[in-house]
């Protein structure tokens, strides 16, 4: 499984929900650079290793491996430190604070986030303050939220809302970034932007873990495809191969092709 | 009616410290401390027993706010887990408990009988008008921490600290320490705590475990919901106006004939129940709206970055 290039790591993840197995020993890797998808019907678990990697479910078995470094049942927010941060599926967010803010919050490494240096060292809060400032407003300006900056994240529409998704989890300069179903939801107009936007990301050297259930955009997007179903790895490959796959169809359909 | 308006004023500077640690740890951290009062009690008997032994008064104020801290970040790391009703609750109990503590471990509290004759600072030479000397020395301190906390919650740790108390996940993803942001404001607000009852147990001299009783928690809980919950403006004006009601009760409860001196106390609480349930029912957010909350610098950029386009940011830059 092993291969020198890959930057994340999954091998042999279980896990149970309630009697419910959820993951029943998904194994997978993604190479440094590029875009893959994770496709699969709905209930293959997707999400759910989702939820293992980035460290909001610590109830599972198995080994987790990022950049050389074993983050498996590490707390959300050393994985996220460590470069791997995560979108949401349903767009979620503080709902008192406004669009700026939520890009702001992502920064990493905030000198003042500790009681005394916010007090202690003025100086050097505002400075980083201003240099995140001006990286939210690029960010902002090139996803085309600068003009809803000051909404209260509520107030914006599905789209925007994704589009935020994206955004923050940008703010925090990660290496890798698991985007969990940006389109879903998204009015069709929007979706080829996002895709744009997707594809300039992973130009720009972030690894990228797609699950999506639009197709197109997988195709459009991605070099090399995971294919889960019921818990575990099923196939992967490139999309034509993947689609091409009798296994991969019969999963989607639920049924025996004659 | 000067010394008493004097005496009210005090206590009103003893609640607003209490309800701006409320407004950080509740307002903006989202954990409700139902035990309130068990930390005034903590910083109160600490300042007394220093004080009593020896200790100068700075070092027995100091000491009360870092031991009442310390128990508290203690507290809240044990219950890291629970939020909510369950905080709630358990934050309650630990109040009762240290409230239990303080009347039966006599050989070091005395009691019930409680702890007199503590010392009140320069209150020797001040003579007659050692009550303006702390009326002016609790609302300096009231006006530092507001300011001190205005800061902070201005700053990014404000940010990281909302975004806790809205969603845990949300914040833990963006990379932050979700449980030192929790153990901060809760140590916050009980340090303040601890502050305010050992102001208060130096200001009358005297404390005994049923000073420090849930009605207390309650009434700086209705000054927080009268304020507004996560505004600092909110939580001084709001304890002002909790003083007035108490006080405006004393006098229309006597004015009122045929009342005991009992029925004329239960009036008091009654004024209080009746002025929270009308707060909720017909301005919930308070007095101070809940308004966009933005961290410091960002504010005005962001403001007027919306109205004048991206003339702010090449201001800056220049």
């Amino acid at each position: 499984m092993t291969t020198t290039g890959s930057l994340l790591e999954v091998s042999d993840i279980r896990a149970s929900f309630g009697g419910v197995r959820a993951l029943d020993g998904a194994s997978f890797s993604v190479e440094a650079g590029t875009i893959t998808g994770l496709i699969g019907p709905n209930g293959a678990g997707k999400t759910t290793i989702f939820n293992c990697i980035s460290g909001l479910v610590d109830g599972f078995s198995g080994a987790v491996r990022f950049d050389g470094a074993d983050i498996a049942r590490a707390r959300p927010e050393v994985v996220s430190r460590s470069g791997l941060v995560r979108s949401f599926q349903l767009a979620r967010g503080c709902p008192l604070m406004t669009v700026f803010e939520h890009l702001m919050l992502y920064g990493p490494r905030q000198v003042g986030e500790g009681v005394f240096r916010a007090l202690a060292s003025p100086g050097a809060v505002r400075r980083q303050e201003e240099e995140l400032r001006e990286r939210s407003y690029a960010i902002a300006e090139r996803l085309r939220l600068d003009h809803v900056l000051d909404n209260l994240v509520t107030a914006l529409s599905g789209g925007q809302k994704k589009l935020l998704e994206i955004g923050r989890v940008l703010l925090a300069e990660p290496k890798m970034v698991l985007l969990d179903e940006p389109m879903a939801g998204v009015n069709p107009t929007l979706v080829g932007e996002i895709a744009e936007q997707l594809a300039a990301i992973g130009e720009s050297g972030v690894t990228i873990l797609l699950i999506e259930h639009e197709m197109e955009l997988i195709e459009r997007l991605c070099d090399d495809v995971i294919v889960m179903a019921e818990g575990k790895f099923l196939t992967r490959g490139a999309f034509d191969e993947v689609t091409g796959d009798r296994r991969v169809q019969e999963c989607y359909l639920g049924v025996q092709l004659q | 009616m000067i010394s008493y308006l004097v005496f009210a004023g005090t206590i009103a500077g003893f609640y607003a410290l209490l309800s701006l640690g409320l407004v950080t740890a509740w307002g903006q951290g989202g954990l409700v401390n139902l035990g309130l009062v068990g930390f005034v009690g903590l910083g109160a008997y600490t300042s007394a027993l220093l004080s009593g032994a020896g200790f100068p008064i700075w070092i027995d104020w100091i000491a009360a706010a870092v031991v009442s801290a310390a128990v508290g970040v203690a507290l809240c790391f044990v219950v890291r887990n629970l939020r909510g009703d369950y905080l709630a609750i358990v934050t309650l109990g630990f109040a009762e408990i240290l409230r239990l503590a303080e009347t039966n471990e006599k050989w070091l509290t005395k009691g019930s009988d409680g702890i007199s004759g503590i010392v009140a600072p320069l209150k020797s030479d001040l003579g007659e008008s050692f009550p303006f000397f702390y009326l002016i020395m609790t609302w300096t301190l009231v006006g530092i921490v507001a300011f001190l906390l205005g800061c902070l919650l201005r700053s990014p740790f404000g940010r990281a600290l909302r975004a806790v108390r809205d969603d845990e996940q949300i914040a833990a993803v963006a990379g932050k320490s979700v449980l030192r942001l929790k153990l901060q404001a809760f140590g916050i607000g009980a340090a303040l705590s601890g502050l305010a009852g050992a102001l208060y147990a130096h200001f009358t001299s005297y404390i005994a475990p049923d000073v420090f009783i849930v009605q207390l928690t309650i009434y700086i809980f209705l000054a927080v919901t009268v304020g507004g919950q996560t505004r600092l403006a909110g939580a001084v004006v709001g304890s002002i106006a909790l003083v007035a009601l108490l006080e405006a009760s004393r006098f229309i409860a006597a004015a009122i004939p045929g009342l005991d001196a009992v029925q004329i106390a239960s009036l008091r609480e009654f004024a209080i129940a009746l002025t929270l349930i009308l707060v909720m029912q017909l301005r919930p957010e308070g007095a101070f709206r809940m308004t966009n909350e933005r961290s410091g610098l960002s504010a005005s950029r962001a403001a007027s970055e919306s109205c004048y386009g991206k003339r702010a940011i090449v201001d800056d830059a220049t």
